[in-house]
């Protein structure tokens, strides 16, 4: 007696299976698709390595009269050939790290709170939709936002802010209207979507058995969250970072229109500012000569800024990162 | 072995289901369960695959609160209480009842930190090297993890690291191991540790075990539970519910139901 027997009656039929051996057209079709997708990655590297060297080719000139003073100093004088992209360079980074501290707790706390089951879900789809409409909004339309809505209403808070926290040089000059803290604040609104989603996708793509493990051996809602899946989302979720990083380095349209457009050079971020993006923005429309390599010059230095924090992100994420 | 004697005439209630129904979505899975498990021993649930053993044992800590759309109906009660009563928490419930997976389930850390963790988060204050490496060799997994305590947990191949996941849990020091099917990824040498550290673990921890192996039921429990599922009239697809529960030599020598005897003599399942 086999339990077997009823289930062997499944016939011979090897010949009705055509594709036993590839035919060459298969062969070929896999080697083009092979050869396309080379082609189109190589494409990328192409073109990134094309702008750099456009961008410093241009910037040659600017660099060989200014040299490293050009980073250092802040005078930007078309008369008297007198350039130096210190304020922009600074308002840069410090519109770029201030909206990054501001937007990264807040981005990550939020994708956390989509995919925990802390709330129905159904109210977790609608705020995850909401992140995604803010990402739909223009920058210039966040810009005369920043212009009209925003700026006016905090600016009785900024006075606050210097008013009592005036002694720290970041907050030592009286808010004027449009300013770096202004800027950093619309900033913070366009890449706070970037962080989330891409935090959200990668902490959804945790696997929900690390989740049963962690509270399978008795761990809180907390420990589970901050100690198991953030650190195997961390790669993911730094990788949201850089992009958002990419995109507050790099945003021109609203920065240039609520910043103030300043370069005189202050430590205070409630005072006009600049950033390098914006300096483009403004100034490459009527440049020309010494001007164009300086701005040229000033553009190589934006690359190398996102570059370099690019390649140390990359090593910080390597080494945070958990594999699973 | 004499006090072990005296167990045997009235033993000691663990875990307790009084009508218990599990449901997922609406639908329930399985139906008015009543089931005492004994104390320090160990208990074997068998039974086809979707007969709900891995929903049961599950509802035994609170796992299923993880399972959106999961609810339960009846009463568990461990030692006494209703583990599912408003002020009881089910972090507690989980220290003190432990769980090994279906499937392996380290952490993305190092081997020791796998278990470093659990331990740390329960409190532990004791020697962690020792701990680590007591658990390990209980869990058989001791003489492949000891030169490389600080890779990850996913450098080891899919059995090494289930017996990580119990040596994790032996290290959480809880009072009852519930396993599912722990050992359905492992060779047969592996197999038979694992049993010998069960036999182990029984003077100590309470034990309740699924499994598809009818010889490793017969192998390791004192008690055996079979489930069966079948079509109830107006539900929707088969609910498992609870056919027989008995020890374990009386379920696979003189089983009361037919069902019993057909399933463990291969007839289906
Ligand atoms: N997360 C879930 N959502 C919905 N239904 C589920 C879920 N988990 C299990 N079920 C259903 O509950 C029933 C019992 O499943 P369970 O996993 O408990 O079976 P099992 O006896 O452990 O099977 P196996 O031996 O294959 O592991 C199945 O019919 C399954 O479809
Ligand atoms: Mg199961």
């Amino acid at each position: 007696m086999s339990i077997y027997g009823e289930f062997l009656v499944l016939p011979k039929t090897t010949d009705l299976y055509l594709l036993r051996s590839r035919p060459p057209s298969e062969k070929l079709i896999d080697l083009t698709f092979r050869n396309v997708v080379i082609s189109m990655a190589a494409m990328v590297a192409v073109v990134l390595f094309g702008i750099l060297v456009l961008v410093f080719t241009g910037s040659v000139e600017s660099m060989g009269r200014y040299g490293l003073r050009f980073l250092f100093t802040s005078d930007w004088n078309p008369v008297n050939n007198d350039y130096g992209a210190f304020a922009a360079i600074y308002g840069t980074i410090v519109t770029s790290t201030f909206s990054l501290l501001i937007a990264v707790p807040l981005g990550v706390g939020a994708a956390i709170f989509i995919t925990e089951n802390i709330i129905p879900t159904r109210i977790r789809e609608a705020i995850g939709i909401m992140v995604e409409l803010l990402a739909a909004i223009p920058s210039v339309v966040l810009g005369l936002w920043a212009i009209y809505v925003m700026e006016p209403f905090l600016r009785p808070l900024l006075s606050g802010l210097h008013e009592y926290l005036g002694w720290i040089p970041f907050f030592s000059t009286k808010p004027i209207g449009p300013g770096t803290l202004p800027a950093i604040l619309i900033l913070v609104i366009m890449i706070l979507p970037i962080i989330t989603s891409i935090s959200r996708d990668s902490l959804n793509q945790v696997p929900k058995k690390l989740r049963e493990a962690s509270y399978g051996i008795g761990a809180t809602r907390w420990t589970t969250i901050f100690k198991v899946i953030v650190p195997a989302a961390v790669s993911g979720i730094a990788g949201g970072v850089l992009l958002a990083l990419g995109r507050a380095m790099g945003e021109t349209m609203a920065v240039t229109m609520i910043i103030g457009n300043s370069n005189a050079f202050n430590w205070s971020i409630l005072s006009p500012g600049y950033t390098i993006a914006s300096m483009l923005a403004n100034q490459f429309g009527e440049a020309d000569g010494a001007q164009v390599s300086s701005l040229m010059y000033a553009a190589f230095v934006l690359m190398v800024l996102t570059l370099a924090v690019n390649v140390v992100a990359q090593w910080l994420v390597k080494r945070l990162s958990l594999k699973y | 072995m004499d006090s072990k004697a005296t167990h045997n005439t009235s033993p000691q209630i663990c875990i307790g289901m009084e009508n218990v129904t599990i449901e997922y979505n609406g639908s329930p899975a399985v139906r008015n369960i009543y089931c005492d498990i004994p104390s320090e021993k160990v208990t074997a649930l068998i039974g086809p695959s979707g007969c709900g053993k891995s929903t049961v044992l599950r509802s035994f800590n609170r796992m299923n609160d993880l399972i959106e759309g999961c609810t339960l109906k009846g009463k568990v009660l461990f030692e006494g209480k209703d583990i599912y009563a408003k002020n009881v928490d089910p972090v507690e419930v989980r220290r003190r009842i432990g769980m090994v997976f279906q499937q392996p389930n380290p952490f993305p850390k190092s081997i020791y930190e796998n278990i470093a963790f659990g331990a740390r988060i329960n409190g532990y204050t004791g020697d962690m090297d020792n701990l680590v490496e007591q658990s390990l060799k209980q869990a058989a997994v001791w003489e492949e993890c000891k030169d490389k305590l600080n890779e990850s947990g996913y450098s080891l191949s899919g059995g090494q690291q289930q017996r990580l996941c119990i040596a994790r849990t032996i290290a959480t020091q809880p009072e009852v191991i519930l396993m599912d099917e722990p050992c359905s990824a492992l060779d047969p040498i592996s197999t038979l540790k694992i049993e010998e550290t069960i036999h182990e673990l029984k003077s100590r921890f309470t034990i309740v075990i699924v499994t598809h192996n009818m010889q490793q039921a017969l192998r390791v429990s004192d008690m055996t539970a079979f489930y069966n599922a079948e079509e109830t009239i107006g539900m929707s697809g088969k609910v498992g519910y609870l056919v027989e529960f008995s020890e374990t030599q009386k379920i696979f020598n003189s089983p009361k139901e037919k069902a019993t005897q057909d399933y463990i003599q291969g007839k289906f399942g």
